[in-house]
């Protein structure tokens, strides 16, 4: 809740990545949300991820819709492109901006009543459509804005701030981007920068729709005792499946990993993904058995975290829509407008 | 690592970097809010508590606190500290009435003073409120110095002088014998004071025993003692050409004196280079700006004369070399002497202690330079109540280090008057007070200019160089020196860590603008400076480390580039972070030293 702008001063020593930019360059206006939201950890890990790649700013678009986290995208990449939208209707602008211009970046970043409440039909789409995109919720179980009353994400017997319990059944975002077909799917946590920023990174090269849901401790409506989201709650439960470690580009395995502990996988524009098991057996290239994994221990009062699925060769909207490699909206009057004659021959094939 | 204890004022003070490096310890941040609020004769008493000549030091003082300033390292320049002192003393009015009272009723203690410059007045500053009688001799018509005898007015106007000496000599119960010098410490002894303070400075310039020395003496002059000539108005001239030999601050203010005294021709001339030269930097610049040349590398040979008449000086050209054993050492590079013709010459290359007066079979010790055995901590001699201070103590240093040594001294001799152990020194004082004033409301502000350091006004060189009076800085007016306080950090405001209230939320490491905090595994120190969100290469700053935290992790960080911008405390959402303001204040002589 800072009046002041963050002084522009940084440390002496701060790195600079290869395009010249150190990681402040990535930051946005200061942050307006409550002092210590977890929103704030997402946005820090979201410009790291972003420093760390060498991103462009301009080559980036961000999009959101309404609420906390709908909020965030003007705390990073001030130099970026954004496009606040509608309640719940991200999904949609952000299908269009794709289709338009299929070269940015896109970044949606939503909450869970954005998502899984008002546009959760919206989230359904664009998820089974494929479109290549880093989808971010930021899961803190509650409506921040209206004080704290339970979102559809908050789990069956937890408690309000005020001792209500919560009776009815959480939606699991992580369940439905599996089902629907998400070929990138991770879960994590606000409070572990050291899991969120290489899922951020690998989710950023994935060329699909990537979907991660973050865990964010709402610290003014959701932070107690009987909450399912408090950093306390989260910490004790977390159960991460692997540890990711994003390289550019496949290199050696370094020799502190045990051998057979580690899995490469290259992802379709040449990145590295190490994954590192840390439950035994888990498989992130079957979606059955993820689906099962995540019930078992949902069952069990565990946060399966992680990269939990992913398909290094994913297919695309755009794949599906066979549309050209060049941009839509780089395609001048000649290419959009063939003339009558080709009109004529066209029509002719049709009759 | 073990966690902090910031229970112990040094940690904290060495967080306010200027006030660490500061002899006398001055609560700089506190003075300079205190200028910024436009409350002057405040931030001047704050000054005159801690270092006792707050109008001097302004314009002369060796600045250990800039090069110390965390500004410095956070972007080009430190902020000019001296400078605002200055503005301190030149606009806050009358402040008669904020000095301690006059004294009235003695303790029938007497004590001695040899000399009456900047540590024999600091001392005398604290003994006379305590009911001291003091007796200060001295063989200058007045009171002050090398203040007032070797600065040259230029740079510090002989009414600021007057005028702070003047406080203390106000203060009443002091004898002053001036014109009188003190030629036998034995009889000074046996005069009965209860305790002697020797404040005699290092009065001897040294002297360069070259050819033609002893043949041209009349035209070569030792510096020290020919500024002190100009000072007191028995010099008003020297020749066209002036050749100045060496590098320290006393050879700036020679060379700068001559212009204003006839000289048309002066230089400057040093036997190493010009980076190596003792003189401040700032002192450097002033003599260029006034188209004084510095030439370096060259050593005296001989004074050259003709029927008695000095007319050159040669110098045999040299390099710096390496040596086998990795030593520095100057070398002849082979090629013909400089020669460099003029009609006066002055020497400042050092000058030195000198205790002739001292008797040496009175029990006073002395090592084998020739320097009286003193207690660096007490200043105390082999005779117990004769005391040291500032130059006279350790040889040359500057006015401030003098301020220190008065103030250490002057504890010594009240408690060494009242039976007490001297080596038990008092502990600062200490005021720790949270700045919070709502939700993101501070008592201080934490709004940190981005402004370079301004630059004093010069009056222009037609004016100065005319006559020796005029003084060349003009010190900032009030609306540069408010632009100048906004850049200082507020070290002393502290970033204070409650390890118990930390929900480990993140938020203080992101929001903080120069990545100083980290939450980590505890490690040794090598180790865990390399882990930190941004390394901490600076072994000179300190670690403030947390105990344990909750997921088995600690808090750090690393002190050396924080703004005290109060940004992690604003983010925090449990008040686990507070900013303090820490204002410690060294303790000086009186009833609150003394252990009964």
């Amino acid at each position: 809740m800072s009046y002041l702008p963050k002084p522009k001063f940084r440390h002496p020593d701060l790195p600079k990545n290869a395009l010249g930019y150190t990681r402040r360059d990535y930051e946005g206006s200061v942050s307006t949300l409550c002092a210590g939201c977890g929103h704030d950890s997402i946005s820090a890990a979201i410009i790291q991820a972003c420093y760390e790649l060498d991103i462009e700013p301009h080559r980036l678009a961000k999009l959101s819709g309404i609420g906390c986290s709908s909020k965030t995208p003007t705390y990073f990449l001030g130099q970026s492109h954004g496009f606040n939208s509608v309640h719940g209707r991200m999904p949609s602008v952000l299908t269009g901006a794709n289709l338009a211009n299929r070269d940015l970046i896109y970044l949606g970043v939503s909450g869970d009543g954005d998502s899984a409440s008002i546009g959760l039909g919206q989230f359904a789409h664009s998820i089974r459509r494929g479109v290549n995109m880093v989808y971010i919720v930021e899961n803190n179980g509650v409506y921040g804005l209206t004080k704290g009353q339970f979102s559809a994400t908050a789990d069956a017997g937890s408690k309000s701030k005020w001792g209500a319990d919560n009776n009815d059944s959480p939606i699991d975002m992580v369940g439905l981007a599996l089902q629907l077909g998400a070929t990138y799917v991770a879960r994590s946590f606000s409070g572990d920068k050291h899991q969120l920023v290489p899922l951020i990174k690998g989710a950023i090269r994935h060329s699909g729709a990537a979907f991660i849901d973050c865990i964010s401790p709402c610290v003014a409506f959701n932070n107690h005792a009987g909450s399912t989201k408090s950093f306390d709650y989260v910490r004790e439960h977390n159960e991460a499946v692997n540890a990711l470690d994003y390289m550019p580009v496949r290199s050696e395995i370094t020799t502190d990993y045990a051998p057979g502990a580690v899995e490469e996988v290259t992802q379709h524009d040449g990145s590295v993904l190490k994954l590192r098991k840390l439950a035994p057996d888990y498989d992130p290239h079957d979606r059955i058995a993820a689906l099962t994994y995540l019930q078992k221990k949902n069952a069990e009062g565990e946060i399966a975290t992680g990269l939990l699925y992913i398909d290094p060769e994913p297919k695309d909207l755009h794949a599906h829509l066979n549309t050209i490699e060049t941009p839509l909206n780089h395609l001048g009057d000649a290419d959009l407008v063939p003339g009558a004659a080709a009109l004529e021959k066209f029509n002719a094939a049709r009759r | 690592m073990q966690p902090t204890d910031i229970a112990n004022p040094d940690y904290f003070h060495k967080v306010v970097d200027c006030q660490w490096a500061c002899p006398a310890h001055t609560p700089v941040p506190e003075y300079i809010r205190l200028i910024a609020a436009g409350r002057n004769a405040d931030a001047y008493m704050v000054n005159w508590k801690s270092n006792v000549f707050p109008g001097i030091l302004g314009r002369t003082c060796d600045r250990p606190c800039e090069p110390a300033c965390r500004r410095g390292r956070i972007e080009a320049e430190p902020v000019a500290i001296c400078r605002l002192k200055r503005v301190a003393a030149d606009n806050k009015g009358d402040v008669s009435g904020l000095m301690p009272a006059k004294t009235t009723v003695g303790n029938d203690r007497r004590v001695a003073f040899v000399g009456a410059g900047p540590a024999s007045l600091s001392v005398v500053r604290d003994l006379v409120p305590l009911g001291y009688s003091c007796t200060i001799y001295d063989s200058d018509p007045k009171a002050g110095g090398m203040i007032r005898s070797q600065i040259p007015r230029f740079r510090l106007p002989e009414q600021v002088i007057d005028e702070e000496v003047g406080y203390i000599l106000g203060m009443g119960n002091i004898e002053l014998r001036l014109g009188q010098r003190v030629d036998s410490l034995k009889s000074l002894i046996d005069e009965g004071y209860d305790a002697i303070f020797v404040g005699s400075g290092a009065p001897r310039g040294r002297d360069l025993d070259i050819p033609g020395r002893k043949e041209a003496a009349a035209n070569i002059h030792i510096g020290i003692d020919w500024l002190s000539s100009v000072s007191f108005g028995h010099i008003e001239k020297i020749g066209k050409r002036v050749i100045v030999l060496g590098g320290g601050n006393t050879a700036m203010d020679c060379c700068r004196s001559s212009k204003r005294l006839g000289g048309e021709e002066v230089t400057v001339v040093v036997r190493s280079g010009f980076g190596e030269m003792k003189a401040s930097p700032w002192e450097k610049e002033d003599a260029q700006h006034e188209g004084i040349p510095i030439k370096n590398f060259l050593v005296p040979k001989a004074f050259i004369h003709e029927g008695g008449r000095l007319k050159a000086m040669s110098f045999d050209k040299v390099e710096a070399k390496i040596d086998a054993k990795g030593r520095r050492e100057l070398v002849p590079t082979g090629e013909p002497e400089v020669m460099i013709e003029c009609d006066d010459v002055l020497v400042a290359i050092g000058q030195e202690n000198s205790f002739p007066w001292i008797e040496r079979d009175i029990g006073m010790e002395f090592d084998r330079w020739g320097m009286p055995k003193v207690d660096p901590k007490t200043l105390q001699s082999t005779i117990p109540n004769v005391f040291f201070g500032g130059d006279a103590a350790f040889g040359p240093k500057n006015i401030i280090w003098a301020v220190a040594h008065g103030h250490d001294a002057a504890i010594s001799i009240d408690k060494f008057l009242n039976g007490e152990d001297l080596s038990v020194r008092p502990p600062p004082g200490v005021q720790v007070s949270s700045q919070k004033m709502g939700i993101h409301e501070w008592s201080y502000d934490n709004d940190i200019s981005a402004a370079i350091r301004n630059k004093v006004p010069w009056r222009d060189l037609g004016t100065t160089l005319k006559d020796i009076k005029v003084e060349v800085e003009m010190g900032f007016d009030l609306k540069l020196a408010y632009s100048e306080t906004q850049r200082c950090l507020n070290c002393d405001i502290q970033t204070v860590f409650a390890r118990n209230l930390c929900i480990e939320c993140d938020a203080c490491v992101d929001i903080c603008p120069v990545d100083c905090l980290t939450f980590t595994e505890n490690g040794e120190e090598d180790d865990l400076r390399g882990r930190l969100t941004q390394p901490a290469r600076n072994r000179t700053q300190d670690l403030y480390l947390s105990d344990v935290l909750k997921t088995g992790r600690i808090m750090a960080k690393d002190e050396d580039v924080c703004l005290h911008c109060g940004l992690c405390a604003e983010r925090c959402p449990t008040g686990a972070w507070d900013m303090q303001k820490f204002l410690i204040e060294m303790t000086h002589a009186g009833t609150a030293c003394r252990s009964r």
